[in-house]
């Protein structure tokens, strides 16, 4: 579960990202976070990841209470998490395997559970035909599809996807936003950051829009109005 | 769980050294450099002090018996020589051995011809183990009953005190300036291969790594490129001495002088290297990392 109660975060140069945010996402819930470039999006992300810390206020995630988390504390926090991120981030030396086995090994997983887990989690995700592939033989969709293999392999509480849509083409877009719907149906929280109000709309999901570090609605089933343009 | 993780520690360090080959081989290549120019100087300063040892070793001082002495009173003046502490060897010269020495120096000189042995007296050569304290061992010998005089070049041997001080803290001055610039430079290189890897240090840190998993592998990469670099060094450094040792046993101009052994200094150079290769190669990585580790 991740809460969010009278949340402010101001950084060091004056900026005031986020200003009085109360939010709760519960477990099992899927959530599209929506907002214009610089309403606060990607600051809550890393504060719900342990990368900054709130100015004031309670973030708690998991069961972690991020304004008082120790920093020996923060893997653990991210090892309840899977993050997924715009640009992908795999490993470009390593085979679409080694990508996902990476994960588990970080978390000392013996190399028996590895040799269960990865191969069914990449046939989740539709990869199992291309283990042995390095990042650079596979389409974007496809190193998204990695990515969000890698999230999942840990059996993460939370998926939390920052514009996983971002460098892929619109089709592409559709069938990875389905595979989060399914992650999600099988028990797992799902946030996801996104611009792309189409395919927001295209789900009834809960749709939670900020702007300006303020959060201006929240609704299930809701419809993403805002426009950025 | 231990294991498996130090398998993986040893796979990724190893795995890590291959993928990025070109970056490897450019650390092991100025760990090697920094280390052979380093190692010469050091080696050049080793030698410099031998030779001034050597060359102070030819001082020697004579000490006059007196004539009236018997010849086992004189034998005996050996034993009180040899007590005093910087005393390194005693030779006793009867005055037919020095007269025809003597000779044998001015071998066409008619001038000397019609000597008699007899003008001279019999003598202990003798030399010291630090030339620095002449003067009070000479002072030590004049004491001793039955040597009338000695002869101690007091001069030359503070000469080559003074040169042996000055080449010593040149040397030293030299070594540590030269340490301290591979060590930077070393590190920087550690730190540049480190930079290419930042991204797997984010996704590492993202997906929940300690810093300690993070660090392992580097670590190891770097102590496996810092021991390569230092055994390619050593064996670069050792060929080198070897050459340059031969060329001068042959040389007309420069047969004076004679390297130290490299047996003698195989050891000390190879620990040396190699203790140097691995903290660098460990302080690099481990430094080059910090800055990755906290997001």
């Amino acid at each position: 579960m991740i809460s969010m109660y009278e949340v402010y975060k101001s950084y060091e140069n004056g900026t005031s990202a986020i200003r009085g945010i109360n939010l709760t996402i519960e477990d099992g819930e899927f959530a599209f976070l929506v907002g214009p470039s610089g309403s606060g999006k990607t600051t809550i992300i890393k504060m719900i990841t342990g990368e900054v810390y709130p100015t004031s206020g309670v973030v708690s995630v998991n069961g972690f209470d991020l304004s008082r988390i120790k920093r020996r504390q923060t893997p653990k926090l991210r090892r309840t998490l899977g993050v997924i991120f715009q640009d992908f981030r795999l490993i470009d030396k390593k085979t679409v395997y080694e990508n996902v086995a990476f994960a588990m090994y970080v978390l000392g997983k013996s190399n028996k559970e590895i040799k269960q887990r990865v191969p069914y989690v990449l046939q989740l995700v539709g990869l199992e035909s291309r283990m042995s592939c390095l990042p650079a033989e596979l389409s974007g969709g496809e190193q998204q599809r990695v990515a969000i293999a890698r999230a999942l392999v840990n059996n993460p509480q939370v998926i939390i996807a920052d514009e996983p849509t971002g460098n892929i083409d619109p089709a592409r877009s559709l069938e990875i936003m389905m595979l989060l719907e399914k992650i999600n149906e099988l028990g797992t929280t799902v946030l996801v950051v996104t611009h792309e109000r189409e395919l927001v709309n295209r789900f009834s999901k809960r749709v939670i829009a900020i702007d300006a570090g303020r959060l201006i609605s929240d609704g299930m089933g809701g419809y993403y109005e805002y426009d950025e343009e | 769980m231990m294991r498996n993780r130090l398998g993986y520690y040893i796979k990724e360090g190893f795995t890590g050294i291959f993928k990025h080959g070109f970056m490897s081989f450019a650390t092991i290549c100025v760990i090697t450099a920094c280390l052979i120019i380093m190692g010469t100087f050091a080696l050049l300063a080793i030698n410099i002090q031998a030779i001034i040892s050597n060359l102070e070793s030819q001082n020697q001082i004579v000490a006059y018996i007196d004539e009236n002495l018997p010849d086992n009173e004189a034998a005996g003046i050996e034993n009180e020589i040899r007590r005093i502490e910087n005393i390194s060897t005693v030779r006793f010269v009867t005055r037919e051995e020095a007269f025809s020495n003597f000779l044998a120096k001015y071998e066409n000189n008619s001038l000397f011809s019609d000597l008699d042995a007899s003008v001279l007296k019999d003598r202990y050569v003798i030399t010291l183990k630090d030339i620095a304290d002449m003067e009070m061992t000479r002072d030590q010998l004049i004491s001793i009953p039955g040597i009338v005089k000695v002869n101690a070049h007091l001069e030359i041997s503070k000469g080559f005190v003074t040169l042996r001080n000055i080449a010593g803290l040149v040397s030293i001055a030299l070594v540590l300036m030269l340490l301290l610039v591979s060590v930077f430079i070393m590190a920087n290189t550690i730190k540049l291969a480190t930079f290419s890897r930042r991204e797997e240090i984010a996704i590492m840190k993202i997906v929940g790594a300690t810093n300690w998993f993070i660090r392992f592998p580097f670590i190891l990469q770097g102590m496996m490129l810092g021991i390569a670099g230092s055994m390619f060094a050593y064996l670069i450094e050792w060929g080198l001495y070897y050459l340059v040792a031969g060329r001068l046993a042959v040389s007309n101009t420069f047969s004076f002088i004679t390297l130290v052994p490299f047996d003698m200094i195989t050891l000390p150079l190879l620990i040396s290297f190699g203790v140097l290769g691995l903290l660098v190669g460990v302080f690099g990585s481990t430094s080059a990392i910090k800055n990755y580790l906290y997001i």
